[in-house]
């Protein structure tokens, strides 16, 4: 009953497995089952790709933003889109470019994650105009201070893009049609069409000057570089974007009419908005939709009547529901619905009724905060949207909770200033902050100090090794263990990139983590993909000793 | 359910004839809507959970006598009662493509699903494919092969993952490569991920993953491999005695 549902006991095959229109609970289908998984366990488990998937589709598509989510535990499902304000829009975006990315957000952008409202013309121009008309207005007749002289080309700027890591958040659609890059920020393919030049220049210097809130870090950019880097992406452009959008003037009237729709769109539940306030309760509550009653619900036509089918219709196709309804389309592919139906079906009454006892809860966030002048530098930068420390922060970028007990100072000092030399073979890679002397040594003493692993201590494992065992080390790594398969030990011999390349390691890790690391991984890096060989003391110790003679040239000449 | 899906269907073949006048109407120039060949273009021996969809359609195309695309073609999906089409019955375009979502059916195994169309005279012509529905076991022993497997043994990179196939100097075999590794017995397949190659005196560029995956978990992947293997995997089920 728990995990396949059903009417309960029957005598025959077809008591227990068929169903009729009539039967309120008849077993679950088996793409759905996972679903029942997720009663008890609110965690991620490896077993549910898709209730995982599911779960992180309903806090990254902003559906818990209108719909309330309680899990049974009393947390509540919290959104991770990062909606803009939209209180200075003006200033960054024309009206004609509101209209047509609320018409059809996809149609900028095909991975973006503002759903469709399937809006008509006239209601189009009504919220844009009214958008329009609550933001604060861009500067008129102020004419940046433009530095003619020493002007970057158009190719140091692409250079500049690269260097800057940019595409490890932005994607941008190549010549084929394909979207090279990540989806953390929104996709640059045609950024030109939609952003002011100010606002595009104010944006390079500072986001956070602009979005308080914004995940995007604070590059420390010349203003050379950052026209070069505005010029560069405002030649980003799609002129069909905007070819059939005409607005004229809006009218007092009109504005008003798009107060009125935003307001009743619940816009405010994703952006900020001037003169709309935020609606409480404005959709359906779904912590308990897995146990909604087939009597409540109406089928349209030709629609299978039982719960799993009704929730992934009302998912993908809410409209089709009744034209007066108000769900926008999300922007979903048919395994997406699939997987957001079973994170759905798992919020059930049973699953509230179980005891606390039974249920696994899930991993919430930490608000944690670095302390100090490195902690004010660490939110500038932005550190927390890609890396995680102590509990807080994204899964994109290595966990930092154990950074300074595993690095050596100098090393993270010149990897801060130039971050461009571990894992060549990464698309998603640590980007160029072009940080000061000062801020260098403010952050990596504060790494070094504060982010100590308790696993082991810093002083244990400086034994003196000699020749013998570092050579017994080299035998090691190239034979028995065959970690060349993996990393770079030498870059004229080795070729194996899953692992960070090791050429320069004994710069880079202190010997007593490296020799921890070997003996279990996993308890130093949980989740790492090197396996756990149980490698001996003695094995460890060499492979220790051999690694810690790969030093780096640069880094022990400035010593 | 079943009575809804045999509903469908009808609706769709009384709609059916109904397209195909129409689309002779308009292209008058066109020959009437017959293909004498079906090829596939993509989409078979895929994999998906029992109950899901593939993650890539089927798409096959149609081929008239001169072996050029044929456009206006009803091809019909067909397939054992579990397996779901939709749309079941797709008309080739201009191109002469036809694509459908395959949703696997509830049981794991291979399911043998035919395409077919009809020729100028009313003949059948289908075209006989297969596709996996894994069990639970198999799921969770694909997820492990993602993250801990593919990387070596899968030749394709992505954006996301690159192959580190060309960097060994031991070529790995594909997970699905049935015809080495269904002459391995489980016990070999087992040891050799858990003990790493050296175990079977191979490749050490084989690593052990004994300490670093659960003996639930090596199973779990050896399920899985079992379950993709081409050709497909026959298990001498349990020997009593050998002669």
């Amino acid at each position: 009953m728990i995990c396949h549902r059903g009417q309960g006991g029957a005598t025959s095959v077809e008591e227990a497995h068929n169903s009729t229109d009539a039967w309120e609970e008849p077993l679950l289908p088996a793409r759905y089952l996972e679903a029942s998984c997720g009663q008890c366990h609110l965690n991620a488990l490896a077993g549910t790709p898709k209730l995982n998937q599911g779960r992180t589709i309903l806090a990254a598509y902003g559906c818990s933003r209108c719909h309330n989510i309680t899990q049974p535990d009393g947390s509540k499902v919290v959104a991770t889109d990062d909606p803009p304000s939209l209180t200075q829009i003006a200033e960054k975006t024309t009206r004609e470019w509101i209209y047509a990315w609320i018409k059809n957000p996809q149609g900028y952008s095909s991975t973006a994650t503002m759903p469709n409202f399937q809006l008509s013309d006239d209601d189009a121009r009504d919220i844009s105009a009214f958008l329009i008309a609550q933001s604060t207005q861009p500067a008129t007749g102020q004419k940046s201070a433009a530095s003619t002289d020493a002007k970057p080309t158009v190719a140091d700027a692409a250079t500049l893009y690269g260097e800057s890591f940019c595409a490890s958040c932005h994607a941008v659609q190549n010549a084929a049609g394909t979207l090279v890059g990540g989806n953390f920020g929104p996709e640059l393919t045609r950024i030109g069409t939609k952003a002011r030049h100010e606002w595009m220049l104010r944006w390079l210097h500072n986001p956070a000057d602009y979005d308080l809130e914004t995940r995007m870090p604070h590059y420390r950019f010349t203003q050379a570089q950052i026209e070069a880097l505005a010029g560069f992406l405002e030649q980003k452009t799609d002129p069909d974007f905007l070819a059939n959008v005409h607005l004229s003037a809006a009218t007092p009237d009109q504005v008003a009419h798009g107060q009125k729709l935003v307001t009743e769109y619940g816009c405010a539940s994703c952006h900020d908005i001037k003169g709309v306030k935020k609606p409480e309760n404005f959709a359906p509550d779904l912590s308990r939709v897995g146990s909604r009653q087939l009597a409540q619900i109406l089928f349209k036509p030709g629609l299978e009547h039982n719960l799993p089918a009704y929730i992934a219709a009302k998912v993908s196709e809410p409209r089709s529901f009744g034209p007066s309804l108000k769900m926008p389309v999300p922007n979903l592919s048919p395994a997406q619905v699939e997987a957001a139906t079973i994170a759905l079906l798992a919020q059930t009454d049973r699953a509230y009724s179980l005891p606390a006892s039974l249920r696994v809860p899930a991993i919430r966030q930490t608000s944690y905060e670095p302390a100090g002048q490195a902690g004010k530098l660490i939110r500038d930068l932005r550190c927390f949207s890609c890396h995680q420390i102590n509990g807080r922060g994204g899964d994109m970028a290595p966990d930092l909770t154990s950074e300074g007990s595993s690095v050596q100072g100098p090393w993270l000092e010149s990897f801060l200033r130039n971050p461009n030399t571990l894992r060549p073979a990464l698309i998603r890679r640590m980007p160029k902050f072009n940080l000061s002397d000062a801020e260098v040594k403010t952050l990596s003493s504060y790494i070094m100090t504060v982010y100590q692993t308790p696993e082991f201590d810093q002083d244990s494992g400086s034994e003196i090794v000699d020749f013998a065992s570092v050579e017994r080390g080299r035998q090691l790594f190239y034979s028995k263990y065959a970690c060349q398969s993996c990393h770079i030990a030498d870059f004229k011999t080795d070729k194996g990139y899953i692992g960070p390349a090791l050429a320069e390691v004994g710069s880079r890790l202190t010997s007593t983590w490296i020799l921890h690391y070997l003996k279990d991984p996993q308890k130093l890096r949980p989740g790492t993909l090197e396996p756990d060989q149980h490698i001996s003391d003695e094995d460890a110790r060499d492979l220790t000793a051999f690694l810690s003679t790969l030093k780096a040239k640069k880094l022990e000449a400035r010593r | 359910m079943i009575r809804y899906q045999s509903f469908f269907a009808l609706m769709l073949l009384a709609f059916l004839p109904t397209s195909c006048t129409r689309g002779k109407g308009v292209k008058s120039v066109e020959k009437a809507a017959y293909g004498s060949a079906l090829v596939e273009v993509s989409g078979s021996k895929q994999a998906a959970s029992v109950g899901s969809a593939l993650d890539q359609p089927l798409i096959v195309q149609v081929n008239d006598d001169k072996s050029t695309a044929a456009a206006n073609v009803a091809v019909h999906f067909a397939g054992p009662a579990e397996v779901r089409f939709n749309p079941s019955v797709a008309l080739s375009d201009s191109s002469g493509q036809a694509s459908t979502t395959v949703s696997m059916g509830n049981s794991p195994g291979r399911y043998r699903i035919e395409p077919w169309i009809q020729d100028r005279n009313g003949k059948k012509i289908g075209l006989p494919m297969d596709e996996i529905a894994l069990g639970y076991e198999q799921v969770l022993g694909r997820e492990i092969a993602k993250r801990y497997c593919n990387r070596c043994h899968d030749q394709e990179s992505t954006a996301e993952r690159v192959s580190n196939y060309d960097n060994l100097k031991t070529k790995p075999h594909a997970l699905s490569d049935g015809d080495t590794l269904n002459k391995m017995t489980d016990d070999e397949l087992v040891s050799i991920i858990a003990h790493g190659g050296p175990a079977l005196n191979r490749s050490a560029e084989m690593p052990a993953y004994g300490y670093t995956l659960s003996k639930a978990e090596i199973q779990a992947v050896l399920s899985f491999m079992r379950a993709v293997s081409d050709p497909p995997y026959q298990s001498k089920g349990v020997v009593y005695a050998q002669k």
